[in-house]
């Protein structure tokens, strides 16, 4: 399979990434190459082949039903979450406007 | 009294528990060499010798009132900027993470800090640990300290635990953390002469370390020798309640373990690795393990990994679909870098935002991963990839009914000038063509240096074992590692 200037520019506003023409035009040769390339697995029979979900056996684990048990990942800790953001106000995230 | 810096964990532990010098004195010398060093090398994206100087000076007291000491006190490491460090900036060598400083600890740093270890700072990086050479970085390419006989010409220290091979290559770390998606603590190990080991998948925990591909990422230490990666490894494993894949078993005593007799053992050479048109300096130190491992005791057999061709493209089908969906994250709001063109709404943001936060690399990952989880194309790509993953592990499974441990070359070659793979994003992901089969069936693995090639430059060799039997595999890299006695180092030219 293979994409056009048109299926880059949708990808890249599926994944969020702004791009100008000049980078979609660059960027198709440069993932059909890896298209092409990964397009070799098409050929492996997978005939009764389940797809890997865990590649070490593992078991989920529930926790005890306790708030805060971990103070790492427990509640109250709302400035430390807003520390790093480039807009925090009134112990809120800011964002702009988003209803028009 | 001897330079500090020539010591390793073991030497310098040992060390400070007798009395024989300070853990501050060898916080001090390690200082000053990253300090003269990293100038020329890039190896660090932030220095922190205070760390480093607070740490030794809790060991020294702890000594002088007669506590017990950890298994790494008075050890001063260099950290992977893909761990969380509070207080400590935290980047994944990326611009979209740059003034980040977490107000938490990674399990495994803390770990490291529990056993006395101090932290002279953050190692650089492939952004986002995408890359083989550490020319992804947004701080700048790490200089391997490595030179070819006769050539100035800077060279990769390979990826994308660079800063950490250079750093401990050039011995201003006693010792560095790495972390391994699909081949980043091996490849780097092989291309600057030192020892690194990939866990079991599970063993060290991936709370607070950056994520790339969840289900591949695995930490572990990058060191002089195969003792040390042992004794910094059972101080960095271990189970963890706040990492959903971490293994529940106890940690085993690696480092007493080890032993270079492999008398019974039978090491496996998977005929599918030997390439056509193969570097033959690669395939003569191949032969070399092989008849180290034979002198160990070991007997050789041949065995066939079939779907070994397979395992690049499967894995950037994978690695690209969990990275599209973990850097999902980096959206402007929460922390690290926003982009607000004038008038921008919600949408603009995270586009202009992650458009001018992400490098050339991150994008492409970002951008094939979309495609192949997009609707249409999931199964075709995908579920296919996955299926082809339980196929490749499977072969590893029929192969250690016949054998213990698994012998290749770490790299198809050795450290490579940097700039020369860059323009060709596929003969950047060839480079990782040994490493990435054993990643995508969760096992332990590790890389030891072997000898140099005909230009002067490291060769590692690469041993593959059962998943949770490190044991097997520290023990035949020691088996190598006593044979090869490879005592080669850097010319200091920096």
């Amino acid at each position: 399979m293979s994409v056009a200037p048109a299926d880059v520019a949708k990808i890249a506003s599926l994944a969020r990434i702004k791009l100008s023409q000049a980078e979609i035009d660059a960027m198709v040769p440069e993932l059909n190459g890896i298209l092409a390339w990964v397009d070799q697995l098409g050929e492996v029979d997978v005939t009764g082949i389940e797809p890997m979900t865990a590649v070490i056996p593992n078991t989920l684990r529930l926790r005890a039903d306790v708030v805060g048990a971990d103070p790492l990942t427990g509640g109250d800790v709302r400035d430390k979450v807003l520390a790093n953001a480039p807009a925090a106000e009134h112990g809120f995230f800011g964002v702009p406007k988003v209803i028009e | 009294m001897t330079d500090l810096t020539n010591l390793g964990i073991a030497a310098i532990r040992d060390g400070v528990a007798k009395g024989d010098f300070t853990a501050v004195e060898v916080a001090t010398a390690f200082n000053a060499a990253v300090a003269e060093a990293n100038p020329a090398l890039n190896a660090f994206i932030v220095t922190t010798p205070d760390h480093a100087l607070a740490a030794a000076a809790t060991v020294d007291a702890a000594r002088a009132a007669g506590q017990s000491l950890g298994a790494m006190a008075g050890v001063p490491i260099g950290m992977k900027d893909l761990f969380a460090t509070q207080g400590v900036q935290t980047t994944a060598a990326s611009h979209i993470l740059e003034g980040f400083v977490p107000h938490y600890e990674s399990t495994v740093s803390q770990r490291l800090w529990n056993a006395g270890a101090g932290m002279l700072g953050k190692l650089n990086l492939d952004q986002f640990a995408m890359g083989s050479s550490n020319e992804t970085s947004a701080f700048g390419n790490v200089i391997s300290p490595w030179r070819a006989a006769g050539d100035t010409a800077a060279r990769a220290p390979g990826g994308s635990s660079g800063g950490s091979s250079a750093a401990v290559s050039a011995r201003i770390v006693a010792a560095a953390t790495g972390t391994d998606t699909g081949g980043s603590i091996r490849q780097p190990a092989a291309f600057t002469g030192i020892s690194g080991i990939k866990p079991t998948y599970g063993r060290c925990s991936r709370w607070g370390v950056v994520a790339f591909a969840s289900s591949l990422d695995q930490a572990g230490p990058m060191a002089r020798d195969v003792t040390d990666c042992a004794i910094m490894l059972e101080a960095m494993a271990g189970f963890d309640p706040k990492d959903a894949t971490s293994l529940d078993l106890p940690v085993p005593a690696w480092s007493s373990a080890l032993s270079d007799n492999l008398q019974g053992l039978k090491v496996g050479i998977p005929r599918e690795y030997r390439l056509d048109g193969m570097d033959p300096d690669v395939a003569k130190s191949w032969d070399d393990g092989i008849a180290w491992l034979s002198d160990a005791g070991a007997e050789v057999v041949d065995i066939s990994l079939p779907h070994t061709k397979y395992a690049l493209p499967t894995y950037y089908i994978i690695a690209p679909a969990e990275a599209s969906s973990n850097l999902a994250r980096y959206d402007g709001v929460r922390y690290g870098l926003r982009d607000l063109p004038d008038g921008a709404g919600l949408q603009d943001m995270y586009a202009a935002t992650r458009a001018a936060g992400f490098g050339a690399e991150v994008k492409r990952r970002i951008m094939i991963g979309t495609y192949v989880l997009s609707a249409g194309f999931y199964d075709a790509y995908y579920t296919q990839a996955q299926k082809v993953r339980t196929l490749i592990a499977r072969d590893f499974e029929q192969a250690f009914q016949r054998v213990d441990v698994i012998l290749t070359p770490t790299a198809p070659t050795s450290a490579f000038v940097l700039g020369q793979k860059s323009a060709d994003p596929l003969e950047m992901y060839l480079n990782d063509v040994f490493s990435v089969p054993a990643s995508l069936a969760g096992l332990p693995a590790m890389s030891v240096p072997a000898g140099l090639d005909r230009s002067g430059l490291p060769l590692g060799l690469h041993l593959i074992g059962r998943p949770f039997d490190e044991q097997g595999v520290l023990n035949a890299g020691l088996a190598i590692e006593r044979r090869a006695g490879f005592a080669a180092r850097p010319e200091k030219w920096w």
